[in-house]
């Protein structure tokens, strides 16, 4: 009895099944969107199945952003990979060094035979995700910026009239802030990023050898140089008057801004959605501070966040799908709803003159910073972006080693060039794996 | 009682009821967190007494909230995750009574060998070598199943070992006297072994039943269909969310949920539990 | 080992270890000669280029002094961790030894953190004591004690500790209960009658006789807090900050499931590989003597 039964049901799962395959070709769509983005990611799926039957994208989250990267890795490897696998920006040299297993975007959108434009895309945006000879290795899809997210009411309650354009008046806010009984002046968060990567590209300046890792894997870091280990030594000292207060690698310390804590923090335009709804204050967001003796004014930041990379390994048809996919996810509809929920930059020029033309930087002042401080200047090498490989390894170490500056147990001298020699191991190591 | 010492009962009640106010602290922490607000949980200080939020929040999680983050509603998860934790609590009680009495009551070529291959799987954990094992598995096509799930983590040795222990503390006598009365080998085992050991698979069930339970990397690594996601990767999503400020009120509701199983299964199992555990010590 | 008398050769043992052993050779032997086999390559995340470079590896981390303080962290932690699990419990089970009355509500009330989820239990205790939303932090704060484990090593330390060792408060208590349970009531009132204290009596009596207790429970803590901690790091500091909380278990995960470096992980999984054994090896003489009496 229990056996007929069992073997009824399995019959009628296969029919399920072979129903479903008939109707649509699956596109596996692994994703880090936890969360209500979690939710946004399968409203585009869906979305996008409704358009049409002969593809269904199922979007699958696999944990967070190395989770999910680890997976399609390890995926790949047993042969079981996904076709689009959504992997952030550090990872990029990864991805690009496996040539045998990614399917870069715009040669499958000509392969297929998709229309596809690289200049429809915003240069900031892409230039982190274009290979040597200019053509886009991956599609961008969630990207942000770090900003100046500022108190407006403790900056009225201490006295600060202009928000801070200059590290040195991020002082003397900072300063005021305290003297006004603020617990500290600023904090950020993505440390690595903010203050090293983006502080050298807004400053003009590369952070490694071989236009930052762009022109070959052979490249070494360089951000030990005076101007840096100057910043650090600042924010190390900040951190002991008490000015600046770290509060953990990710956005961990984001609850210091929004219980007015610190009337000031740098970290991804992405937060906007977080902090609106937590925030008890008039807020604002402003372009990131940067030294006046350096440069007499900043170039451009570079993004952040992460793009949808192809894997190779299924069949031709299935990449006609993922094509169609693609040309939906970045049609300006689709691309200034996700801008305008979210808070990550729009990745084409329509998209943000879309949102331009709906009077969404109008009726939400300052969510335009990020897009304005992306296309601030033409992108030069030393800011449009960078690729080493073992990237998130070296992230960790500069995790480790400013922690030891912001606690006080290294100079920032010692723990810059103790950053740059670890580092360097790593990307020989990964030269060495990547012949 | 040796004598009456109020004084000292009552220090000694004093110093458990600390104890326990201690330990119990991070679920009050919890289940206030779940009565509350979104914007109240991000709000310094933070509640020591419930809010009146408990079954918006409930009713959320059950039914929509965790929908809304990507993730199957906490019912089938909880499902999954119950599938996944008795199925390796009887598949490993199963396979590991079985050898721990070939070993023990067979003499045999090879036994040693044996004994030393399923010995030093006693303790390395699924973390240290889990990619390799992640091949091994999507091989044999069992991605998005629950022997997929479970199987893997039932190969060590932990239940087997105790097992061992246990057999040989049973007196000889009991096989001699067994094969006078012409008793096969099984039903020696059926007849003898099994009700002896009764506490020990109880306490092993609940061993077991937790450590399965609580799995998260391998459930995260294996599965791609959402209807076969586990609730302790379900909580990990909603704290990992990207670029947004996690919802502590739906975080500690569903972390709620994740605890009443398990700590159920230790309460009404409490004295087999530690009558088991303690008389075999481990 | 074996018993003295035994069933007469035939095929049943086979049969009866059979499932045993398939399960632990497709799933434990075979994955851990790859990790052996990968410790000594050079490898690109996706596996398309491979060189064998001997004991590249191994050399590089016993270079790495990075990797040499890991040990050092381990180390520490598992003590800390033995140590204020054991003592609590130990101070909790003497207790309720006592009071007779009571004592299984204690039980009952004390023995429910074991069922909690590593995972969950760091992110319970990531949010008592946050820097700024915690409700631990916030009392420090108002008695001025200024509490941040992201920027503080020692608090780190001490918060993975205090996470760790709550979820194995039950398991001890429910040793030491045990064990004091089973220690004849005369003895005990012998020594009243001599007019012993009840201090007195747990250090003379008491404590020698749970010796076997504490001795196999300090094995299982350091085991525990060895190899079964990695949840609560990874919740609660991810090794940081500054590298003051990165233990053994938790590099190997970061340096081949984060970082993607096998080699050099699987290296590592190779080296605890061959602690777990030693480990195992020392627990196990001691288990086979303790039965022997």
């Amino acid at each position: 009895m229990f056996k007929s039964t069992f073997m009824a049901i399995s019959a009628f799962s296969c029919l399920a099944t072979i129903n479903v395959a008939n109707a649509a070709t699956e596109v596996q769509w692994w994703h880090a969107m936890g969360g209500a983005n979690g939710d946004r990611v399968n409203k585009i799926a869906e979305d996008f199945n409704a358009t049409q039957s002969d593809y269904k994208v199922v979007p699958v989250y696999k944990g967070n952003y190395t989770e999910t990267m680890t997976a399609a890795v390890a995926a790949f490897r047993a042969k079981k990979q996904p076709h689009i696998v959504q992997v952030f920006e550090v990872g990029t040299a990864t991805m690009m060094a496996a040539k045998g297993a990614v399917y870069p975007i715009e040669q499958l959108m000509k392969d297929v035979g998709e229309e596809f434009d690289s200049s429809d895309y915003l240069p900031a945006v892409v230039s982190y995700y274009t290979s040597p000879n200019g053509k886009l290795l991956s599609m961008p899809f969630n990207s942000s910026t770090p900003v100046l997210w500022y108190n407006k009411d403790a900056f009225k309650k201490a006295g600060v009239e202009a928000v801070p354009t200059t590290w040195k008046e991020m002082e003397e806010a900072s300063r005021k802030l305290v003297a006004n009984g603020s617990k500290c002046g600023f904090s950020f968060g993505w440390q690595s990023w903010v203050q090293i990567e983006n502080f050298s590209a807004w400053h003009n300046m590369p952070t490694g050898s071989k236009d930052n890792g762009f022109s070959g894997l052979d490249t070494e870091l360089t951000f030990n140089n005076k101007t840096v280990k100057r910043h650090i030594k600042n924010l190390g000292q900040w951190q002991k008057d008490g000015l600046f207060d770290y509060g953990g690698r990710r956005g961990d310390s984001l609850p210091k801004f929004t219980n007015g804590e610190c009337a000031m923090w740098m970290n991804s335009s992405a937060y906007y959605g977080s902090i609106k709804e937590q925030a008890k204050f008039d807020f604002g967001q402003a372009m990131l501070p940067f030294y006046s003796d350096v440069v007499s004014k900043p170039q451009n930041s570079i993004i952040g966040g992460a793009t949808l990379w192809t894997l190779k390994g299924h069949d031709q048809d299935d990449y006609k799908g993922v094509a169609k996919f693609m040309t939906y996810l970045s049609s300006p509809e689709v691309q200034a709803w996700w801008h305008q929920e979210t808070g990550y930059v729009p990745i084409t020029k329509a998209a943000y003159s879309l949102s331009q033309e709906q009077g969404f930087y109008e009726s939400n002042p300052g969510t335009d910073t990020a897009i304005k401080q992306l296309s601030l200047n033409e992108p030069t090498l030393n800011s449009s972006g960078l690729r080493y490989g073992n990237f998130v390894q070296i992230r960790d170490i500069i995790n480790e080693e400013l922690e030891a500056v912001w606690n006080d147990s290294k100079s920032a001298d010692d723990a810059m060039d103790t950053a740059v020699e670890r580092g360097n191991k790593l990307l020989r190591k990964f030269e060495k794996a990547n012949k | 009682m040796i004598e009456n010492r109020p004084l000292t009962t009552f220090f000694s009640h004093l110093v458990l009821l600390c104890g326990v106010l201690v330990v119990a602290f991070p679920l009050w922490v919890t289940f206030v967190a779940s009565t509350h607000d979104a914007v109240r949980m991000t709000q310094v200080p933070l509640p020591l007494l419930p809010g009146n939020q408990f079954l918006v929040n409930l009713k959320l999680v059950l039914f929509s909230g965790l929908e809304g983050s990507g993730s199957p509603p906490v019912g089938i998860m909880l499902f999954n995750s119950l599938i996944m934790a008795i199925l390796i609590a009887v598949g490993k009680i199963s396979i590991s009574l079985l050898s721990a009495f070939a070993i023990v009551y067979f003499r045999f070529p090879f036994r040693i060998a044996f004994f030393w291959m399923i010995f030093v799987t006693l303790m390395l954990p699924v973390e240290v070598r889990i990619l390799p094992t992640f091949a091994v598995v999507a091989n044999l096509n069992m991605l998005d199943t629950y022997w997929g799930l479970s199987i893997p983590l039932i190969a060590s040795a932990t239940a087997t070992f105790m097992f061992r222990q246990v057999f040989l503390t049973i007196p000889d006598e009991l096989l001699e006297a067994a094969r006078i009365d012409g008793a096969s080998p099984l039903r020696f085992f059926k007849d003898i072994l099994l009700p002896m050991s009764r506490t020990n698979i109880a306490a092993l069930f609940v061993i077991l039943f937790i450590y399965g339970w609580n799995q998260y990397l391998w459930p995260l690594l294996i599965t791609t269909d959402r209807d076969m996601y586990t609730v302790v990767m379900g909580i990990s999503q909603m704290l990992e969310a990207a670029e947004q400020a996690p919802d502590w009120h739906l975080i500690m509701m569903t972390a709620l949920m994740a605890m009443l199983p398990p700590a159920i299964v230790v309460l009404i199992m409490q004295k087999l539990f530690v009558k088991g555990l303690t008389e075999t010590e481990k | 080992m074996i018993k003295r008398v035994h069933f007469n050769v035939s095929a049943l043992p086979y049969i009866l270890v059979a499932p045993q052993v398939a399960i632990t050779i497709i799933f434990f032997i075979w994955p851990a000669t790859q990790a052996l086999y990968q410790s000594f390559l050079v490898e690109d995340a996706f596996g398309l280029s491979t060189e064998f470079v001997w004991f590249d590896n191994y050399k590089e981390l016993m270079n790495d002094p990075y990797y040499l303080g890991a040990f050092k962290t381990t180390v520490i932690f598992s003590i800390l961790v033995a140590g204020l699990s054991m003592g609590v419990s130990l101070i909790l089970a003497a207790m309720a030894d006592r009071v007779i009355k009571g004592a299984t509500t204690y039980r009952t009330l004390l023995i429910w953190p074991y069922a909690v989820a590593p995972a969950i239990a760091g992110a319970l205790w990531v949010f008592i004591f946050d820097p700024t939303l915690g409700i631990i932090t916030y009392i420090f704060n108002f008695l001025g004690y200024s509490w941040n484990h992201k920027l503080n090593g020692d608090q780190a330390m001490l918060l993975v500790v205090i996470a760790a060792a709550w979820k194995q408060i039950s398991y001890n208590f429910l040793f030491f209960l045990a064990g004091m349970q089973a220690i004849p009531k005369s003895l005990i009132e012998a020594a009243a009658i001599d007019g012993a204290g009840p201090t007195k009596r747990f250090w003379t009596i008491i404590f020698p006789l749970i010796s076997p207790t504490t001795f196999f429970l300090l094995v299982i803590n350091i085991v525990y807090a060895f190899f079964e901690t990695f949840g609560i790091i990874h919740a609660v500091t991810q090794g940081g900050p500054a590298n003051s909380t990165q233990i053994l278990v938790y590099k190997v995960f970061n340096d081949g499931f984060v970082g993607l470096d096998l080699g050099g992980s699987a290296a590592q999984s190779v080296i605890l590989m061959v602690i777990v054994i030693i480990l195992t090896a020392v627990q196990f003489r001691y288990v086979e003597k303790k039965v022997a009496y």
